[in-house]
Parts: structure tokens; C-alpha cells; sequence
């Protein structure tokens, strides 16, 4: 018996004692090649294929594509590590050699995808599952499009594990996998605090590690504008925190759009307006309401003017470079939270709702205001996202329009939101960035965006969901160890048969899913109590 | 205007704008330039600049001169200069950079005084492996005027501190000029035992990041750190005398474990940093992971008259514990310098001896009846006996006190129960008594939650309860808390920092810097620095920016 497996059935002999102990901390047993988040359909055995990893290959059976093979190398990496886990490997442990040109029983996994993929991005429509078979030595992925063998191919990754001797195996195994849901989404604001691009990579990777297929990307709010555009390049020379170094190049955008396409990940960007705009006042000078106190500007700004006639040209040119930019079919425009006390305040703006008949409704400005910016959207071809109070202030929406509730009673606006028609994502439960003491994962995993008053119809109105980071107290230092492994809660959620809702059933896989991605290099903190993964983390 | 000033100008108009948008419940805080934090005790600044020229400046010892210096010189020069960002560092040949630094001061119109050293002078030798303590003179004056810098300090822990200050004070102009304002500083701490748990039983956390953790420490000038190194889920200590314990008692014992080089190394890293590192071996609870490598430590649990596999506190009716621990602790006395061992003593359960026979007989014998807590204090009044035989003082949880043991005179007893119990209450029962204490009640870090919680440790005054100024000096300090259920290597720094930043103004700056409003935008300014050297400091004041993002290590 080698070293490590004696570690891991000392291990286990510890673990076991403590479920015992009344006054203990139960320390849980992870499970060893057992996926995440659950597939569809799960069947395996206790028997065991080896992998035989001098001659270890993915082989494409029919379509080739460029996502193909860059996940390849990618997911051979996630199973060996890198050359440097490698040496690291070999200075721990004699057995090295032995493990690295391991002979076994599969040399090969078969990726079977239907559909042509060149160049092709990820989208609300598309086709995600896929099959995965494990027996007598053979692996083989089938999948309508490459989005569902990605997953497959990650799924492949999650069930190869290293035997009590060392070696590299995984347990007969068939899969049929679907996800739940079609958008499962991961928001963070890059606003309130800059986060890095490497860092966003990074994240991108651990989404994929779970299954996530959007990245909401709340990328300016009022505090900041690091989004560097090309039309109008002031909003982040003027808006950003430090334009040298804390914004976005069209580079680092699309190296993102492209990172993310790889993995099956859509990013859907938000410009998020009427409020929440402070930083767009600094770079695009009238594009905000000045606030009035007595007779005179005070010096403050509000939402954006709707009144002016350059506001919504201004918009066009924008979001024409937006659309241009970024590809998915969907934008987020945001439309939360608008205070009404600056245009109150506003003699133009006073006037121009005498001119247009509001009276002293406010909501109808904010509604003219959208209005005209989804008639901009809409002219570019693009489907929106938006936040719930366009539709609560009664703007019309194109039907194709996606609501996301985030505001508490989220059972009521659901449910009132798909009476309507519209599809929806619920945020709600997911706000991540809300720390408190403990294993709040559990809440995050039982919350179920299907849990409403409503008729089929309107179930099936249910995109899916997104947790939320938003940045007031986020940031590089600590935007990953935050979110992972709570997201992981909410990935299988979204992705697995409702019934799957056990955190007991749950916490093993979830541990075991931690230390993987530990061992992939994102800093999961721990999520279950005391407890070690074999693989500590180190800064990469 | 280059782009820093731009920026600096575009923040603080954003903190003015902000506070007049009634919906804008985030106010990016502008932070301070060049201000220390913790505040020195008495703390001087002018308006009158001096600029440094990061070639050439030095360090100057006068008079006593020793390794613990020479060191922290390397150090802090470092700290002060290479990590600012390289676009604000004047590069090209030292007379170019002289000019230059004089074209910029005239293009403003205004010439700085020219520091070229510091000069630094310890009253004290240093020289030879001395180690701070709890009697430690950490005072010193620091003088930075009209291009003249001195800083004065009996003992070399104070010039440490003192060096700390001084580095804080550079901070980097708009046009990218190395400056300090003329400064007057004398300081010293409010409480000597100003301290930082760290938790290795429940998580392991690797060597690199306890001594990333000590820079950080230094930086906010905390000096002890309370190494809770073993507990129930492991055991990474690897003891010569009795190497079972973390072969058997760690997670894994061929990647998490301290070796003897390993704690050498953290003990002089923080010996060179001026902060004690005190040990702790927690028993008769919180002891479940010895039972692996010392069979026979631990009380046997009954069900129904027969053993149940399970195990208890450690067995105080066996002969052979006492055997045990005198030659495990004086192995631990050995390994660890400092003056004071922490032995624990907190939340042990009875239950198990309550179902444990042979328990039952001792308890007879002994006269304890069915108190349990008499044999609770039988335990430790052994223990401290033997730690008292090797010359050393203890620190200990409260509840040792609660059940009455008899301890020596110097115990420093730490008081940490929160949970519906008043530790203002305790404090002064134990001070009454005659004990010192620290106080860790208020500063449970890792109980985390969302916002500005800083501010409530930062609130939080150890001398917060009725007793006499003769019991309030009793007070030693406090130490932050960060246990490990819910803490590893992946998130240990971010939290812990710049939360414990808050704990250790309390513990150094007079009683009367007290308010969160004043020192946020100094703690923003910290946040920063920590950055800045490398600390992954978490941002903690809702929305904003530093000048340099943390880019790992």
C-alpha cells in the first residue's frame, strides 16, 4: 500500500470516529468520482477502469471544432495537472513514475458530436445534453451539439479519481444528462470594485467546472466604468477608478467573450440605466439629470435625462458599439432601482412631463425612458434582459424579453411575471455576496425558482436563475473564495432534476467537488466545517 | 495634470458627489496619504513635504546595531519603495533622477526639503537571539523635519514599531515623487498583549501563509501570535518525542504538518518582527486527534457498561497521562521560547466520564462526589504544576479559573465566551480575583457577517466593565480570533484582514481613538498599503478602488 492510501484510510478512520462523537463537529466522508452537479441520470458500479495515461487521448468520431480541441487540452490538464503539479507529485512521492506511465484499461475517450461547431457561441437555445458511457475500458460522449459534450467531456473529468493504490481510474459509469434549466447564470459587478481580467478567467473556469452558462456581467454602475469603449472612449478615461490600469480593453473583452465560448459560456453584458449611471455623468457630460436645490443646479446628478434630445442618439451610437462588441443574443439593460427625487427636483424635467401628460407620475417617465432605449435594442436585432421594475412600471417589452426578479416576495412576481408571458430568472435567494456565519450553502440549495403559484405554462416561462456577487464588498483579494463553493449550491440546483434538493445527500459530492476545484486551481473555501482536502490550495 | 492627480481629484469629487445623491447608499471613502495606522499615541503632522530619493535613501544605525535591524532595514525598504507602482517610479541614471525630482518640485514652485536617511537609535543591545515579551519596551519616538528623520527607542521592538510608522508615513505624490510630511511622533501601546488566534486543528493552513500572516500582523502591529495549533480534527504538530501524534493524528501527515524546521522558522520570522508566538495545546477537551498517535490518552466512553469506541477528554485517572504531558510539554517548552504556554482548558464535556467506570472509582476515591468539574480541575492543577516545573508561565481559557484551579500568580487567563454571557462580567471577576487577562470575546472574526462589521470590533473597549484602575491594569490586551471551521488557506488573509487591522487600533492607540467615522478613511489608506505588500486585505467600506489591485503572489 502506497503512502497516500494509507493517509486516506487513517483518514476515514478519523472521519468515522467523529460522526460519532456527540459534541464533534460532524465531519463528513467525500465521496470519490461522483459528479457535480448531478446528472439527469446516474448509474454506475463499484467497478473500476484504470486509465492508461502515457497513451491517454480524447478522439473526435465525426464533427471537429476548435471548441473540441481546446477543451481537450484543457481536460487532460484537469485529470494530470500541470507540469509543475507534476514535479511537485514526484518530489511527495517515490511512486511517481509508476503513476504517470500508468498502463490501463482505457487509452481513449470517443466525442460523438451530431452538429457542425466552427465558431459557433453558446446560446439560450442551445442543445446541452449529451450521453457518457464508461465500461470494459471504453468512454464515449455523445452529444447533439458541442455545447452538451463539453459537459460531458467535464462530467468524464469528475469521474476519474485516484485508487487506494494511486492510480488514476474511474467506475463503470452511464450517464444521460440534461440540464434543468437553460440559463444558469453567475453576476458580477466590476463597478463597485475592479476585478482583473486574469480573475474573470479564472471564474469563467469555475463556472464551467459547474456547469454555469452565463456570465452576467454587471460591468458599470454608479461608482465606476471600467468598460473602455471605442465611440466614446471618455466614459472610461473620466469614469473608471484608475484608467491605466482598472478598465477594460476591447482586448480583454473579447479575450473574455472568447475564454467563455470555449467553456460553453455565454456573457451577457449589463449597461444598466436609467439609474445606477453616476460614472456615465463624468465621461458623457449632459447625459445625466441635474438636480435642482431652490432654482439653481446643486451640483448633483440623478438618473439619466430623458428630456434631452441627445440622450437617446447618444444611447444608439452606444449600444450599436455594445452589440457590435459583444455577441450574444441577449443584453441586459438593467432599469432597477430609479429615484425619482432628482427629476422631481429638475424644472425641464418638470415641464416635460406637463408636455407629456404624466402629471407628477414619475414611473411613466422612467417607462418613456425605457421605452425608447428597448426600441434602440430592438433595432439592433437584440433580445434584453432586464430587471423586474420595467415590467412592474408597465413598459412594453418585446415577447422574447427576459425578466430577472431580484427583489424579495419573489413567489409573487414570478408567478405575476409569467401570467404575463414573459420569461424569467429568479435571483432572489442567490445573493451571494450577503456572507453570514456558517454553512449558508444549504439555503441557497433548497431555494427553487419553480416554487410558485402558476399553471405549467408558466413554469416553463422559468429560464433559470442567477446567483448574484455584487461588489460593495468584493474584490481580487477575495471574489473567489467568496463565491465558490456556495455557487456550487446554486449550479445544481439549476442544473439537476428538481428532486435532487438533499443537502445531507449533497454535502459528500460537495466536498469532493471543493477539493476538485482546489486541485484546478480556484481557492474554494471550506463550506462544511473542519476538514482537508488532499491538495491544499496555492496561489498559481 | 499627469493622470494621478486626475484620479486622485476625480475620487474625492466622487465622495462629494456621492454624499449629496439621496439613493447612493455606497460613498466611495477617500482615503488618507501617509497616515499610520494603528495612531500613534501622540501624532504631529505639518503641511511641509520631504522628498525621498529611493536610490539613495538609507537607513542609519546610531549606536546599538544588531541582526533584528539590519533585517527589518531590508524590509522595510522594500516596503517603502519597490512595490510602489512602476509608472510612479522615477527610473534613469541617480544625477537625471535628482534633476528631475528638482524640475518637478519647481515646476510646482516649491522646493522639499531632501531626506536622505533615517537615522535610528536603540538604547538597548540587541545584539544575540534576544525575543520580545510581555514586559518588552515597545515605545519610540520617530522626528521627520525640515530633511532631518530620527527615530529613538530604548528597546529594538520599539524602533520596529517604529520603522513600521516611518514607512507608512512615504507615500507617493501625483507626479510620482516618494515624500513624508514633517511628522512628530511618540508612541507607545496601550496594551502589551495585543494578539491573533489562528486556527490549524480544523483546517490546516501552510507555513507560507502563517508567515504571510506575521508580515501582516507587523504591518498593523499586533505582537503575539496564538498559535492554536492542534484541536479535535487534527493533530499537525510533529513532536519528536512522540512523532505518532501528527503521523497518525494530522490530516495527512506527508504534506500537513509543522516539522521542528518548520516552527523554527515561523518563531524566528516572527522573533524578527517583533511578535511572540505562544502556543497553544489544548487539553483536556479539544483533544480527540491525540487519542490516534497516544493510545490511552483519552477517556474510554460506556454505553451500558461496556465501551462504545468512542472517546472523552483526556483520562486525568491514569498515572501515565501525567507521565505523558510532563514529557510532551517540556519538548514544547523547548521548541517554543516564550515565556508563556497556552494550555487550554475550555469546554470540556462530561459526559463521557460520567459513563466511564473506572471514572466513577477515581471520583470515590478522590472525594469529588458527582462533580465532575473538581475532577476537570484535578486535570489541570497536574497539568499546571508540570508546565509550572519547567519554568514557564500559562495562559489559559477562563472556564480553568471558573472551575478554581489554584495557578500561578502571572496566568494570563483569556476570556472568550460570548454566546448569552457577559464577558464585561468576567473580565471583572477575574481581575478582582488578581488574574491578568486578555480578551477575545469581541473579536471572533470568523463569525462572519455582511458589511462593515469592523466597526463593531473596532467599538469594543477590553476596559468595558466595573472594577477598580487597579483591576483595569490587569487588562494585558485582547487578541483577534480566527478559528477554523470555516477557514482555510483559500480564505484565511482576506478575512482576517484589514477586519484585524480594527482590532489592533483598539489594542495599541489611546482609548479615546474611538470613532469609525475618523479612522475610516486611515483603515481605507491601510487596506491599501497591506495591498500593496502583498496582504490579499479585503475591501471592507463598501465601493472604491486602490491605486494597486492585489495581483496574488
Amino acid at each position: 500500500m502506497v503512502e497516500g492510501s494509507r493517509k486516506m484510510v487513517s483518514l476515514l478512520f478519523v472521519l468515522s470516529l467523529f460522526s460519532a462523537l456527540s459534541d464533534a463537529k460532524l465531519s463528513v466522508t467525500p465521496t470519490k468520482g461522483v459528479p457535480w452537479p448531478m446528472p439527469m441520470d446516474y448509474k454506475t458500479t463499484g467497478k473500476q477502469n484504470t486509465v492508461d495515461a502515457a497513451s491517454f487521448r480524447f478522439t473526435t468520431r465525426s464533427v471537429e471544432c476548435d471548441i473540441l480541441l481546446d477543451a481537450y487540452v484543457r481536460y487532460r490538464e484537469a485529470i494530470f495537472g500541470r507540469n509543475a503539479d507534476r514535479f511537485h507529485a514526484m518530489r511527495q512521492s517515490p511512486k511517481f513514475v509508476q503513476m504517470f506511465s500508468q498502463e490501463g484499461d482505457i487509452g481513449e475517450v470517443s466525442v460523438d458530436v451530431s452538429k457542425p461547431c466552427q465558431g459557433s457561441y453558446p446560446s439560450l437555445e442551445s442543445d446541452e445534453s449529451y450521453s457518457l458511457s464508461v465500461a470494459n475500458g471504453q468512454v464515449m460522449i455523445s452529444a447533439q451539439e458541442v455545447w452538451g459534450a463539453l459537459w460531458g467531456l467535464e462530467t468524464f473529468v469528475q469521474l476519474v479519481y485516484k485508487s487506494d493504490t494511486g492510480e488514476y481510474v474511474v467506475n463503470d459509469t452511464i450517464i444521460s444528462d440534461k440540464p434543468r434549466f437553460a440559463h444558469r447564470g453567475l453576476l458580477l459587478d466590476t463597478s463597485r470594485h475592479f476585478l482583473s481580467t486574469r480573475n474573470l478567467l479564472r471564474n469563467l473556469d469555475a463556472m464551467a467546472q459547474n456547469k454555469l452558462n452565463v456570465f452576467h456581467w454587471h460591468i458599470v454602475d454608479d461608482q465606476s466604468f471600467p468598460y473602455e469603449s471605442m465611440a466614446f472612449p471618455e466614459l472610461s478615461s473620466k469614469g473608471s477608478y484608475f484608467p491605466e490600469s482598472q478598465v477594460y480593453t476591447p482586448t480583454d473583452v473579447a479575450e473574455v467573450i472568447e475564454f467563455a465560448r470555449l467553456r460553453g459560456i455565454r456573457v451577457v453584458a449589463e449597461f444598466d440605466s436609467p439609474g445606477h449611471t453616476q460614472s456615465w455623468g463624468l465621461g458623457q457630460k449632459g447625459f445625466l439629470t441635474e438636480c435642482y436645490s431652490g432654482e439653481k443646479p446643486d451640483g448633483s446628478y440623478g438618473p439619466a435625462d430623458p428630456t434631452l434630445n441627445t440622450t437617446f442618439p447618444f444611447l444608439k451610437q452606444f449600444f450599436a458599439e455594445v452589440a457590435s462588441v459583444f455577441p450574444d443574443q441577449y443584453i441586459h439593460l438593467g432599469g432597477d432601482e430609479v429615484s425619482f427625487t432628482c427629476w422631481q427636483s429638475n424644472p425641464v424635467i418638470k415641464d416635460f412631463m406637463q408636455k407629456m401628460s404624466y402629471g407628477t407620475n414619475y414611473a411613466k417617465l422612467e417607462e418613456y425612458y425605457m421605452q425608447n432605449l428597448l426600441d434602440i435594442i430592438n433595432s439592433l436585432k437584440r433580445g434584453y434582459i432586464i430587471w423586474q421594475e420595467v415590467i412592474d412600471n408597465g413598459a412594453k417589452v418585446r415577447p422574447d424579453t427576459v425578466v430577472e426578479v431580484w427583489k424579495g416576495g419573489w413567489e409573487e412576481e414570478m408567478e405575476k411575471v409569467t401570467k404575463q408571458g414573459y420569461k424569467t430568472l429568479l435571483a432572489s435567494c442567490w445573493y451571494l455576496n450577503y456572507i453570514s456565519y456558517g454553512s449558508d450553502w444549504t439555503t441557497y440549495y433548497t431555494c427553487d425558482p419553480q416554487k410558485f403559484n402558476g399553471t405549467d405554462a408558466q413554469k416553463a416561462l422559468v429560464m433559470g436563475g442567477e446567483l448574484t456577487m455584487w461588489g460593495e464588498y468584493v474584490d481580487d483579494t477575495n471574489v473567489l473564495s467568496r463565491l465558490w463553493p456556495r455557487a456550487s449550491a446554486v449550479a445544481e440546483r439549476l442544473w439537476s432534476p428538481q428532486d435532487v434538493n438533499f443537502p445531507l445527500v449533497a454535502q459528500p459530492r460537495l466536498i469532493e467537488q471543493r477539493c476538485r476545484m482546489i486541485r484546478r486551481g480556484i481557492p474554494a473555501e471550506p463550506v462544511t466545517g473542519p476538514g482537508t482536502c488532499p491538495v491544499e490550495y496555492r496561489e498559481p | 495634470m499627469t493622470g494621478g492627480t486626475m484620479k486622485m481629484l476625480l475620487f474625492l469629487f466622487w465622495g462629494f458627489l456621492f454624499s449629496a445623491v439621496s439613493q447612493a447608499q455606497e460613498i466611495p471613502t477617500a482615503p488618507s496619504r501617509g497616515q499610520p495606522w494603528p495612531m500613534p499615541m501622540s501624532y504631529k503632522a505639518g503641511g511641509q513635504l520631504n522628498t525621498i530619493d529611493a536610490a539613495t535613501f538609507r537607513f542609519a544605525t546610531q549606536g546599538n546595531d544588531c541582526d533584528i535591524l539590519r533585517e527589518a532595514y531590508i524590509r522595510y525598504r522594500e516596503a517603502a519603495f519597490k512595490q510602489h507602482s512602476e509608472r510612479l517610479l522615477v527610473v534613469g541614471p541617480l544625477r537625471f533622477r535628482q534633476n528631475n525630482l528638482r524640475f518637478m518640485q519647481q515646476l510646482r514652485g516649491q522646493e522639499n526639503a531632501l531626506l536622505q536617511q533615517l537615522s535610528v537609535q536603540v538604547s538597548t543591545p540587541c545584539e544575540g537571539r534576544i525575543y520580545p515579551s510581555l514586559e518588552s519596551d515597545e515605545s519610540y519616538a520617530l522626528d521627520v523635519s525640515g530633511g532631518q528623520a530620527t527615530l529613538k527607542a530604548q528597546e529594538v521592538w520599539g524602533a520596529l514599531w517604529g520603522l513600521e510608522t516611518f514607512v507608512q508615513l512615504v507615500y507617493t505624490t501625483n507626479s510620482g515623487e516618494f515624500v513624508v510630511n514633517d511628522t512628530s511622533i511618540t508612541d507607545k501601546p496601550r496594551f502589551v498583549h495585543r494578539g491573533m488566534l489562528l486556527d490549524t486543528g480544523r483546517h490546516f493552513l501552510p507555513k507560507r501563509t502563517l508567515l504571510q500572516n506575521l508580515d501582516a500582523m507587523a504591518q498593523n502591529k499586533l505582537n503575539v501570535f496564538h498559535w492554536h495549533i492542534v484541536d479535535d480534527p487534527s493533530f499537525p504538530y510533529e513532536s519528536r518525542a512522540f512523532p505518532e501524534l501528527s503521523n497518525k493524528g494530522s490530516f495527512y501527515p506527508g504534506s500537513h504538518i509543522y516539522t521542528p524546521s518548520d516552527i523554527q522558522e515561523i518563531i524566528e520570522f516572527a522573533r524578527l518582527r517583533g511578535i511572540r508566538v505562544m502556543a497553544e495545546f489544548d487539553t483536556p477537551g479539544h483533544a480527540r486527534s491525540w487519542e490516534e498517535g497516544q493510545k490511552g490518552f483519552l477517556s474510554e466512553c460506556y454505553s451500558g457498561g461496556t465501551r462504545n469506541g468512542m472517546y472523552g477528554p483526556a483520562d486525568p485517572t491514569k498515572n501515565s497521562t501525567f507521565t505523558f504531558l510532563k514529557e510532551f510539554f517540556t519538548e514544547v517548552a523547548s521548541v517554543f521560547p516564550d515565556q508563556y504556554i497556552h494550555v487550554g482548558g475550555d469546554e470540556v464535556n462530561f459526559t463521557c466520564w460520567q459513563s466511564n467506570p473506572a471514572v466513577g472509582d477515581f471520583m470515590q476515591k478522590m472525594g469529588f462526589g458527582d462533580n465532575y468539574a473538581k475532577l476537570e480541575e484535578y486535570y489541570m492543577q497536574n497539568l499546571l504544576d508540570i508546565i509550572n516545573s519547567l519554568g514557564r508561565g500559562y495562559m489559559i481559557w477562563q472556564e480553568v479559573i471558573d472551575n478554581g484551579a489554584k495557578v500561578r500568580e502571572d496566568t494570563v487567563v483569556g476570556v472568550w465566551k460570548w454566546r448569552n454571557f457577559s464577558w464585561s462580567d468576567e473580565m471583572a471577576r477575574m481581575t478582582e480575583q488578581g488574574y491578568k487577562v486578555v480578551l477575545s470575546a469581541c473579536w471572533y472574526l470568523s463569525r462572519i457577517s455582511y458589511g462593515e462589521d469592523w466597526k463593531t470590533y473596532y467599538a469594543c473597549d477590553p476596559y468595558s466593565f466595573k472594577g477598580t484602575d487597579a483591576q483595569k491594569s490587569l487588562v494585558m490586551g485582547g487578541e483577534l480570533a480566527m478559528w477554523g471551521e470555516y477557514v482555510d488557506d483559500t480564505n484565511v488573509l482576506p478575512l482576517s484582514w484589514p477586519r484585524g487591522s480594527a482590532v489592533a487600533e483598539r489594542l495599541w492607540s489611546p482609548q479615546d481613538v474611538n470613532s469609525p467615522v475618523l479612522a475610516e478613511p486611515r483603515l481605507v489608506e491601510q487596506r491599501c498599503r497591506m495591498v500593496r505588500r502583498g496582504i490579499p486585505a479585503q475591501p471592507i467600506s463598501g465601493a472604491g478602488g486602490c491605486p494597486e489591485e492585489f495581483g496574488g503572489n
